[in-house]
């Protein structure tokens, strides 16, 4: 069997069975826990610079499907299973996972115990790693692992941004005959989206809402989005520390009270750091389709989807400007908030799902009636 | 929203007896939510006519009425309680159908008692299956198209609009009688006939079929403030046809993608919250179509139901416990995970392992009934397996079913294979295995069986495997092959099958090698935040997490799956082993892999192994435990099995030894053992050839009772009338051979049977628990007869000697714990038919007759303490009411398998009755088994010539009672003769109208109808079968004939009185 080897900066070194790309990767060793979903997590932008590990040990099952993809294809540096399928078995597949993540150059690897390996980094926090099928020189590994980046301070928004503005008119398309997506609203707002790493379900689920997309690069400043003339504008999710985005904190600041603005994951922590609070790295973040998060205003708990490293500190907030608007009951972080005088507001979680349960898609109501009543 | 604090006292109903389709798993959330609503202050009131319980234990609910789940004793009792409310969603169906039918009589209201966890309005939209459809499809949710239909010709129109097949289901007949699936017009007249016909409203569901769709089930959770959580997903293995009680099933789901599981996740919540079940759990159920993803929903269920059960046992999310806690009006968000502690119950679990679960079937003990897999439940137990991955829970599963076959040694047809993959019955997982091994290819099995690909392909990992390791042998193999096959979940005991080695040389090169099992922790959350309870499964991965204790311990060995012979009573004795070490400051350890019991919640025991109860893996655990004692004597045959092999690998096994369980089993040993202690046994003989057998028979003298060694439940034991019947027997029934003799004893014809439990200390004291006296008379499986305590009709010398016999036999076999003797007494001569130092089917019925929890105490003397550690001494506990306990039967599950008792058990489950004199007990009793007996009418009666006499006697009886009697013509001149009013009908053969016709006239009441003892006459049996489709209570023993007179009489005679164990045993039970 062809071996591949999980190294750690800290000398913890996995061997495994190799699928996928017969190549070396670093990055960040992060795990996710959901059971469904493993396509969109492969091609979701956010995981940009990280090697993921799957909790969910039967992976590949269902194969992939290109109407599933999060972006124009796999962002994660590589994948780490306790058992991947070959096989695919499912009327939508259209690719086996295997190929899928071959062609994009991105190695597998199989038979490791990912619950211990989940357990070390739950006790010792994330850190950074390598996933090679093409060394066997475990100490050599380590080092590389060891010479990698940390995440903490690179700007990788601006590297999987999109280099020109585009328009979105994609809206939600059904899974199946049974599936019941309701009625798309029909286009009545334009929004402006910010593109750090942007899900294409967010885009999906926008227009669904009855919005025009226009998606802009990373660093278009505020004065170029407002000469597009948005109803609102939207701040995408993205991948890494937002700390060091400071043009783009700088263009957002300087966009709230003038157009309705909703933000998700980083372009939460992108609006609390333009509302002059800070951001903090967590010890193995949130990542997975289970977290509970309430919302503060109706009391009511929703079944979130997370991925996120790093979340706004509460106590940095002004609590005068910033209203609290959703709370993480597995470890209390701040998952939304909103501005108090400005039609603002923004969640941590993941709100248009893909994957993960559905319950918070009326964000996407509130961002248009927002803009409503901004007309 | 918080709790209720309006709430005070709760009634809960629990689920009666085990009956297919509904078993232990309503104890376990019966349990749960009494502790769950007790630790929350409330006072809890607690029904349920099956005794064998850890519910209906005295010290669990703060009321514990062991009475028949009627309206009428229902009512009385709330009369007597006056609860506040009703928690309708955890006593399974019977405890829904019996809160439905108390709300629409009025005698809630009447009572003021609220129904909480689910409202009227919203069980009958749930539970009536148009009123259901019509719900799904106002909320945009398919169902299968259906129609009620009243005529074989609407049927048929219906049929030809939708095409066949199609699935039909006859209104309100017992567990899906009169249903089936219609290939063609042919069967669907057949079928529609057949159901119109045995339907009491003559009314028929016919259903569009979505045969062969891949099959789940979502385990859904609310609060009053909607907020809704999915527990589980579930994935049947065995395609929509076969019912997901008879299904291998899967957690989490495999084969689909997000998309599609939130479109059921979606459509699971809007279900909940259309059908309006406010809080609790539910469980929805689907079909997706394979080729194009439509998807409809088949039904769900508005309470706590088996896969609620399996759910909380995959997950460790306790579903019942909180579903109580909802139903008081806690959020979910207020309720903390007790695994974790940190977090709230209010989230979606996640798994890092697969989770298989296995039906177990019994169909070798109902010959003639139909063995293939339906729309209708027909397994009587099931067995759960954890792996890191889909191959090693599926071969651990595999394992755990106690086959008793080594692995791989079943006997295949290589001819039957298509048949056998096409035609889902019992073996189709052997011949899937059988048939990759032959080289059908995936997609060849895919199409015969529609099993979905990716099952099979990894079935097809491990076969393939299996070849390689055949290649090699026990030597040669490599550490990565013993790996693998560790991985892949394949045995020690396979392994050595394979190698033509022992699984001990196997065991010990594999350690050799370094392949160790390692313990990994359920913590419903993959490993996201730190566990707290150690619930554990092995597996071969690197980690473990068993983290032993290092103080006294016991580990327990349970039970297993439930089969007919061994179910729950035994795990009342191993949860009550768990709570006595707990009080006595020893750390429990539960291992068992049943996933609907009491003993496998994380919180009964100290430490959870969910694990096959299988030489190596109870060997894995002591290697990682190292437990200062091991108790088998609870568990019934499953852990006895290991008992000798686990004590030579010096295991230390508390209690009996079991060298002396084992003497108790051998006929020459045990032999000699009453020989020398001048204690009566028949007369009996060995023998391995037909003429030997005869030989012996003819010497004893007939009838006798003949039967293979070793076996259990009166497994293929059949009474000899005469030598043919011997040659017979020997020619057909059974194989034997040298070491495995036909054991022939004399049958002692109407000889009484008496059961005893004892408790013994190892020292000189030895309690007798309980005489029970059988109501039928030995022949009947003592499993499958009813029984009194006190004893009624035995005189005080025949007591005293089964006192002095069981006392002598408790020290002669040094018996540390439980004993259980089984004696016949034939005019006035006491025998002993068996002895077996463990725990006994009576156990618990025994404690909750004499308020004692024999158990605990065992336990304490197998710890050291003696009895009069306890304030017991050698001598006998006293009831202070007549209690009885009956049997139940599935027949009503099995078309055309004769209901006629024998010797060998076929009952699943067993009810107790409470009164002031045996007719009360006796009348409550066969209510709560089903068939209660009438208070006017026609009794029908047709008896052997043996039992003319007493016939008469009865007849007179039941006429003095009021009743007129039909007979059949011997039976009628007799009972004329003795000058009692009688019609006299025509037999089955003889012509009409006959028995069966005035029995589906309802003409008859009650059937007395005896076995001329050879085996049935189409006639009887035809009579018999007839009497259980139209739900006539038919007594074949004329004890059990004399015990229904006196149960009418008391019907007559005594007013409707229940009584709660609490208030019985107020006056602390007293040694005698
Ligand atoms: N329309 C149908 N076509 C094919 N199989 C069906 C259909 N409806 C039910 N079944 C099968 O019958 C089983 C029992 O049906 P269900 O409605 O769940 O009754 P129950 O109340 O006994 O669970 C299901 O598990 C499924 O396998
Ligand atoms: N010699 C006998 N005479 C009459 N009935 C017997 C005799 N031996 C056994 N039986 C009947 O057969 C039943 C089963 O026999 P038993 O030895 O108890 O087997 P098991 O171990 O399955 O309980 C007993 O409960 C009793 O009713
Ligand atoms: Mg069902
Ligand atoms: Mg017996």
């Amino acid at each position: 069997m062809n071996t591949a080897i999980l190294a750690l900066e800290d000398g913890t070194v996995f061997e495994g069975k190799s699928f996928g790309a017969p190549t070396e990767r670093s990055g960040e060793v992060v795990f996710n826990t959901a059971l469904t979903g493993y396509q969109e997590v492969f091609t979701d932008p956010s995981y940009a610079g990280q090697i993921v590990i799957l909790t969910n040990p039967q992976i590949g099952n269902y194969g992939t499907s290109s109407g599933d993809n999060e972006s124009r294809g796999p962002f994660i540096e590589g994948l780490v299973v306790r058992e991947f399928s070959p096989l695919a078995s499912n009327w939508r597949s259209d690719a086996a996972a295997d190929a899928f993540l071959s062609r994009a150059g991105v190695p597998i690897v199989s038979e490791i115990d990912t619950r211990t390996l989940v357990r070390h980094l739950r006790t010792r926090g994330v850190m950074r790693g390598v996933l090679s099928t093409t060394r066997s020189d475990r100490a050599a590994l380590v080092e590389t692992a060891r010479s990698i980046p940390t995440m903490a301070g690179l700007d990788l928004a601006s590297r999987v941004t999109t280099n020109e503005r585009y328009e979105w008119t994609h809206g939600v398309d059904s899974c199946s005959p049974s599936e019941l997506t309701g009625t798309p609203r029909p286009r009545e707002f334009h929004v402006v989206a910010y593109d750090f790493g942007i899900k294409h379900n967010i885009l999906r689920r926008l227009v669904h809402s009855g919005c025009r997309v226009t998606v802009v690069p990373a660093l278009t400043s505020a004065e170029d989005v407002l000469a597009l003339k948005p109803d609102g504008i939207f701040l995408s999710n993205g991948p890494g520390d937002p700390e060091p985005l400071t043009t783009q904190v700088g263009n957002i600041r300087r966009l709230i009270g003038k157009k309705p603005v909703f933000g998700i994951c980083l372009g939460n922590q992108l609006l609390g750091l333009a509302m002059g609070g800070k951001t903090y790295k967590l010890k193995f973040g949130h990542r997975g389709a289970n977290h509970p998060v309430r919302n503060e205003i109706t009391k009511r708990v929703e079944i979130t989807s997370h991925n996120h490293g790093f979340a706004v500190d509460p106590d940095s907030l002004n609590l005068n400007e910033v209203e609290i608007t959703h709370v993480n009951l597995n470890d209390q972080t701040l998952e939304g908030f909103r501005h108090r005088s400005h039609p603002v507001f923004c969640v941590q979680y993941h709100p248009e799902a893909a994957p993960g349960p559905h319950d918070s898609h009326y964000l996407f109501e509130d961002f248009t009636r927002l803009m409503r009543e901004a007309r | 929203m918080p709790r209720r604090n309006d709430l005070h006292r709760i009634l809960i109903i629990g689920s009666g007896p085990i009956i297919i389709g509904q078993a232990c798993e309503f104890d376990y959330s019966g349990t749960q939510a009494t502790k769950a609503l007790r630790a929350d202050g409330f006072e809890v009131i607690l029904v349920n006519s099956n005794p064998a319980t850890i519910m209906t234990d005295p010290n669990l609910a703060d009321k514990t009425y062991v009475e028949p789940l009627t309206r009428a004793y229902v009512e009385e009792l709330i009369r007597r309680e006056r609860p506040d409310a009703l928690l309708s969603t955890v006593g399974g169906q019977t405890g829904l159908n019996l809160s439905v039918e108390l709300a629409e009589a009025g005698v809630l209201d009447k009572y003021g008692v609220e129904l909480i966890g689910a409202k009227l309005d919203a069980i009958k939209k749930a539970e009536d299956r148009l009123l259901f459809k019509d719900a799904m499809r106002s909320i945009g949710l398919e169902t299968p198209q259906s129609q009620l239909v009243t005529t074989v010709a609407g049927g048929l129109d219906f049929a030809d609009r939708i095409g066949y097949p199609c699935i039909l289901r006859a209104s309100f007949t017992l567990g899906g009688t009169g249903g089936g699936i219609a290939y063609n017009k042919e069967e669907l007249v057949e079928i529609l006939e057949r159901g119109l016909d045995l339907s009491p409203v003559h009314e028929v569901l016919i259903e569009e079929s979505v045969l062969g769709w891949k099959e789940y089930e979502l385990e859904v959770m609310r609060d009053l403030a909607d907020n809704c959580i999915i527990i589980c997903s579930i994935e049947n293995f065995d395609p929509m046809g076969v019912h997901t009680g008879d299904s291998i099933t899967v957690a989490p789901a495999q084969t689909l993608s997000d998309r599609e599981y939130q479109m059921m996740r979606d459509g699971a919540l809007a279900c909940l919250r259309e059908i309006g079940v406010d809080t609790g759990g539910s469980n929805v159920q689907f079909a997706i179509n394979p080729k194009d993803g439509r998807m409809v929903v088949i039904e769900m269920n508005p309470r706590v139901s088996r896969s609620s059960a399996l759910a909380s046992k995959a997950t460790g999310f306790p579903i019942a416990k909180i579903a109580a806690k909802l139903a008081v009006g806690y959020r979910l968000d207020e309720i903390r995970n007790d695994i974790t502690r940190k977090t709230p119950a209010c989230f979606e679990p996640t798994i890092d392992y697969v989770v298989a679960k296995i039906p177990k079937w019994a169909f070798e003990k109902f010959p003639g009934a139909d063995p293939t897999l339906g729309t209708q439940m027909k397994s009587v137990g099931e067995v759960m397996a954890i792996g890191r991955t889909f191959k090693q829970a599926l071969w651990k599963g595999i394992r755990s079913l106690e086959t008793g076959r080594a692995f791989g040694s079943e006997k295949l047809e290589k001819s039957l294979i298509t048949k056998k993959l096409i035609t889902p019955t019992p073996d189709r997982l052997n011949y899937l295995r059988f048939a990759l091994a032959a080289g059908y290819t995936v997609e060849e099995i895919h199409d015969l069986t529609a099993i979905d690909p990716w099952f099979l392909t990894q079935m097809k990992e491990v076969v393939d495997f299996e070849g390689e390791l055949a290649g090699t042998t026990l030597i040669a193999a490599t550490r990565e092959q013993f790996r693998a096959a560790k991985r892949f979940g394949i045995s020690d005991v396979q392994l050595a099958k394979t190698w033509g080695a022992t699984e001990i040389d196997v065991r010990n090169r594999r350690k050799e090698l370094g392949i160790k099992a390692v313990f990994s922790r359920v913590d419903t959350c993959a490993a996201e935040f730190e566990s707290f309870t150690p619930y554990l499964y092995s597996n071969y991965d690197y980690g473990d997490e068993a983290e032993p204790v290092d103080r006294k311990k016991v580990m327990i060995l349970g039970s297993g799956p439930n089969r007919i012979g061994q179910g729950i009573e035994f795990d009342y004795c191993c949860c009550h082993a768990s709570f006595a070490l707990q009080e006595m400051g020893v750390e429990s350890i539960m291992v068992n892999c049943n996933p609907e019991t009491v003993s496998t919640d994380y919180d009964t025991s100290d430490r959870l192994y969910f694990e096959p109860l299988t030489l190596e893996n109870v060997l894995n655990i002591v290697d990682t435990e190292k437990p200062d004692g091991l108790i088998v004597q609870f568990g019934g045959q499953t852990p006895l099995n290991l008992a000798l092999p686990l004590k030579r690998l010096g295991v230390p096994i508390i209690g009996t030894d079991p060298s002396n369980i084992d003497l108790a089993e051998d006929r020459k040993l045990f032999g000699k053992l009453l020989d020398d202690l001048k204690i009566p046994c028949p007369e009996n003989g060995t023998a391995t050839n037909v003429e030997e057998a005869c030989a012996v028979a003819g010497r004893i003298g007939y009838p006798v009772l003949v039967r293979p060694s070793y076996v259990l439940g009166g497994r293929a034991m059949v009474i000899a009338y005469d030598e043919d019947m011997v040659r017979q027997y020997m020619r057909e029934a059974v194989s034997f051979s040298q070491d495995r003799p036909v054991l022939i004893d004399r049958f002692l014809e109407d000889a009484t049977e008496v059961d005893v439990d004892a408790l013994a200390d190892g020292g000189s004291d030895v309690l007798i628990a309980g005489i029970m006296e059988h109501i039928e008379e030995a022949g009947v499986h003592s499993g499958d007869s009813s029984c009194v305590l006190p004893a009624q009709s035995l005189s005080p010398q025949t007591l005293a000697t089964i006192e002095d016999y069981t006392i002598r036999l408790a020290r002669a076999l040094n018996v540390i714990g439980l004993m259980n003797v089984q004696y016949a007494i034939q005019d006035g001569k006491v025998y002993v038919l068996e002895v077996n130092p463990r725990a006994s089917r009576t156990v618990p019925y025994v404690s909750k007759a004499t308020g004692v929890a024999l158990p605990k105490i065992a336990v304490g003397l197998m710890w050291g303490r003696k009895l009069k550690d306890y304030g017991l001494a050698t001598g006998k506990l006293s009831v202070p009411q007549v209690f009885v306990k009956s049997p139940v039967f599935p027949f009503n599950k099995f078309h055309g398998v004769d209901p006629a008792l024998g010797p060998e058990m076929r009952s699943t489950g067993e009810v107790m009755g409470v009164g002031m004199n045996f007719g009360e007990a006796f009348l409550k009793a066969q209510i709560s088994a089903g068939s209660p007996l009438p208070d006017k009418g026609t009794i029908f009666i047709s008896v052997n010539d043996r039992h003319k006499q007493e016939a008469v006697d009865i007849g007179r009886r039941f006429s003095e009672l009021g009743f007129s009697l039909v007979a059949t013509r011997g039976t009628a001149n007799a009972l004329r003769a003795a000058g009692l009013p009688c019609k006299t009908i025509f037999k089955v053969n003889e012509g009409r109208p006959n028995a069966v016709d005035l029995l589906k006239g309802g003409n008859i009441q009650l059937a007395i109808y005896t076995t001329t003892g050879a085996p049935a006459f189409y006639d009887e049996k035809a009579i018999r079968r007839s009497a259980v489709t139209y739900r006539v209570p038919c007594i074949t023993t004329m004890s059990g004939a004399r015990a229904a007179a006196d149960a009418v009489a008391a019907r007559l005679r005594d007013p409707i009185r229940v009584w709660s164990l609490q208030e019985i045993h107020e006056a602390k039970t007293t040694v005698a």
